[in-house]
């Protein structure tokens, strides 16, 4: 049948795809991981891309690329959406649990001032804690259920604590720790890799496209994404966390969100706020 | 040369709807698209499109339409097909689009 | 209970801009839950500012406002320190109102 002709070329091809690609892996695999050289190149990406916005404001998500999008957040944040969770947050942190403790016992400095710190490797577990698990730990170590990790309780707990963090910049430490290593790369493979039926990547709205619309959406750019973290989207009408934004942007490029805090989540979570350690957190934030 | 190759397309496409699918066909189809699925989920690198075509199948079956339940059961296993090579073949691929 | 009202309100000159948030779930009857049952409706029905005794803004909502309504508006008169009462009623006869005073 005359279809064979159309099926070699494009067997031919494919083959040539996977040689040159596993060409290009084995070169890839000899360079060791350097998170510094990464942030520093990730940084700069953004910086160069948009000269114009100031480096702090990198954190102000699609407001930082468009105006008039800017105009109506400023008048947005006299009286943030946000308000209620927080005061619900601030209400929440300080009631004691069953026991008696409360959630300042399970964190240093009493939980204040502290998000910018997270997530962090914990050698003794050997995997990357993030703040969102981090309090359910300190639920479950109290004899309280976990909450749910998307939204509610978990969102005006996470606005609190970032709320006491407001300006503090982002430092996430990567220990000496061939194991904290590979989590960081873990992370940073998630970010780049396609996935999903539209087969999108994280960075292929957030590293090749920032400012720039899917649909009527602006798009953030990558660097800073999670300092202003939770945050209350308009889309959502409520809150909703680090854990909501990664499950449903898998869904939205058709992907099977993964369960949330994962470990190819807390890995992202982990790549993403090491590249952006520096610039101030923002939480709680307000967004389209 | 294209109009045979047309003319071929069109009588494979248009042969294959009139042959009805049975409870059996609809099972095996099913069975494959479950089987690939499962693959993918190994490789946490499911589609929702093939979960819900998986859930169109179960539901056409369950009203007897069995046509409708195998080729959504062949669309799924066909989608699940390919978010297994994605999950493969982006593997390493992603390391051209890092910033350096 | 904490009000469900914030209000913020300015007198600059012969105008004062007010801005509001508040808090309620303004359900449009039409949402379904995870379960599949439909939300039943819940939402203000009637917003009110009076300024001196006088209306200054009066809102008749449905359900096609959103949750946690935000307004803002401006009107002619209103001098600092002048008190600006809201109100709310909802399709539930619950209601709620908080006094403020122009700054």
């Amino acid at each position: 049948m005359r279809v064979r002709h159309i099926l070699r070329p494009l067997a031919a091809a494919i083959a040539a795809a996977a040689l040159t690609c596993a060409a290009a892996s084995a070169i890839a695999a000899e360079t060791p991981a350097d998170p510094a050289a990464d942030a520093k190149a990730f940084q700069k990406y953004f910086t160069d891309k948009f000269p114009k916005v100031k480096y702090e404001d990198f954190v102000n998500g699609p407001y930082s690329m468009n105006e008039d999008m800017r105009k109506q957040w400023q008048e947005i944040e006299q009286f943030p959406p946000y308000e209620f969770a927080l005061d619900a947050g601030k209400e929440m942190f300080s009631k004691p649990f069953k026991n008696g403790k409360t959630y300042a016992d399970c964190f240093p400095n009493g939980g204040i001032g502290i998000r910018q710190n997270y997530p962090y490797f914990d050698e003794k577990e050997g995997k990357v804690v993030t703040l969102e698990l981090a309090l359910n730990r300190c639920r479950e170590a109290n004899g309280e259920a976990p909450i749910s990790y998307v939204k509610d309780d978990m969102a005006s707990l996470t606005a609190y604590m970032a709320y006491t963090s407001r300006g503090k910049p982002m430092s996430i430490k990567i220990p000496n720790d061939p194991r904290a290593l590979a989590a960081y790369e873990d992370g940073k493979r998630y970010f780049y890799t396609r996935r999903g039926q539209l087969n999108f990547s994280c960075a292929s709205c957030h590293v090749q496209s920032p400012g720039e619309h899917i649909r009527a959406e602006t798009l953030a750019p990558a660097l800073g994404i999670l300092n202003a973290m939770p945050i209350y989207r308009s889309e959502w009408s409520g809150m909703g966390t680090i854990s909501r934004r990664f499950t449903s942007c898998n869904s939205q490029t058709r992907a099977v969100p993964l369960e949330p805090q994962s470990d190819e989540y807390r890995d992202l979570e982990y790549y993403l706020s090491y590249v952006s350690n520096g610039l101030p957190i923002s939480g709680p934030g307000a967004r389209p | 040369m294209k109009k045979s190759i047309l003319a071929a397309t069109l009588l494979i496409a248009g042969v294959v709807p009139a042959l009805a699918a049975s409870e059996a066909d609809f099972k095996a189809a099913y069975a494959a698209a479950e089987a690939a699925e499962k693959e993918a989920g190994q490789l946490r690198n499911r589609w929702t499109t093939t979960e819900s075509d998986l859930k169109a199948a179960q539901k056409s079956a369950a009203s007897g339409n069995f046509d409708a339940a195998t080729a959504s059961a062949k669309e799924a296993e066909a989608l699940a097909k390919a978010s297994i090579f994605q999950a493969t073949s982006e593997k390493d691929r992603w390391k051209d689009a890092e910033i350096h | 209970m904490a009000s469900t009202i914030r209000v913020r309100a300015t007198a600059t000159g012969d105008t004062t801009e007010v801005q509001a948030l508040i808090q309620h779930p303004m359900d449009s009857g039409y949402v379904k839950d995870a379960k599949g049952q439909l939300i039943p409706p819940h939402f203000i029905q009637q917003l009110t500012f009076e300024h001196n005794g006088k209306t200054v803004f009066l809102a008749d909502w449905g359900p096609a406002v959103s949750k946690d309504p935000y307004v803002k508006f401006a009107f002619k008169g209103g001098a600092k320190g002048d008190d600006l009462k809201i109100s709310w009623t909802d399709n539930k006869g619950a209601s709620d109102s908080l006094t403020a005073k122009i700054q």
